[in-house]
């Protein structure tokens, strides 16, 4: 099942890109699940990623919590707090 | 989204005149400040998510006219690079009442600040840096709910 994973702010600089399309590994069936397989590539997405780190997440455009279910085809992002208006 | 500044005097105008029924007009603009933290901001950019943003917007005005009586509400939130004494961002709510004005335009704002995809990054004589969220942001948003949570009860 593929992904596309997008990156902002000081999350996008941090890893070095704003995202990219992920094959998801077998039995990953959620956000927090996909944040804990990037988090495993080490470096950079291991410090960004890594559990108790304040990121939020959004599915398909909307905010959601890390127990959020993933289909193929959706588009997930990951950010840190926002900090508009 | 918008990269170019606003008119608020006009926007609200024009929100005023499209509906007879309108008897009040809330607004409320945003500016870049040149202190934050302790800190002189010479300039900041503003990044969002496309897409998202607009969606978000969306939703948070869908729920202030779920609320209170809304006649018409225009949302302008500006990106891209800013210096300070720019505008940032303008909500301008047109109701009836002034009550209803008033209580929906501040709702409106406190939800952008927490659900809007929008991040800042200020230029200060240290270098760069994203501005953290703030926790009275947070507690902003949620004391709506909890007024919500007293009249049921």
């Amino acid at each position: 099942m593929k992904v596309k994973v997008l990156f902002f702010a000081s999350l996008r600089e941090q890893l070095g890109t704003g995202g990219e399309e992920i094959e998801l590994p077998a039995g990953a069936g959620t956000l927090a699940d996909l944040r804990a397989h990037l988090a495993r590539r080490g470096g950079a997405w291991q410090t960004a990623l890594a559990e108790g780190k304040l990121v939020r997440m959004a599915l398909n455009q909307d905010m959601v919590k890390a127990s959020a279910p993933l289909r193929g085809g959706d588009e997930v992002a990951f950010f840190p707090p926002v900090t508009g208006g | 989204m918008q990269i170019e500044d606003f008119d608020a005097g006009a926007e609200a105008r024009a929100l005023a005149r499209a509906n007879a029924k309108v008897g009040a007009l809330a607004s409320f603009v945003g500016l870049v400040r040149d202190l934050n933290d302790g800190a002189a901001v010479a300039g900041l950019a503003l990044e969002h998510y496309p897409g998202m943003t607009e969606k978000a917007i969306a939703a948070v005005i869908d729920e202030a006219r779920e609320r209170w009586d809304v006649l018409d509400c225009t949302v302008i939130h500006r990106v891209g690079e800013l210096r300070p004494g720019d505008q940032i961002v303008l909500v301008a709510v047109a109701s009836a009442h002034r009550g209803d004005a008033f209580a929906a335009c501040e709702f409106i704002m406190d939800y952008l600040k927490t659900r809007a995809p929008f991040w800042k990054k200020e230029r200060t004589p240290a270098g760069a840096r994203w501005v953290e969220a703030r926790a009275s942001d947070e507690r902003a948003a949620a004391r709506w709910n909890a007024a919500d949570r007293r009249k049921a009860g």
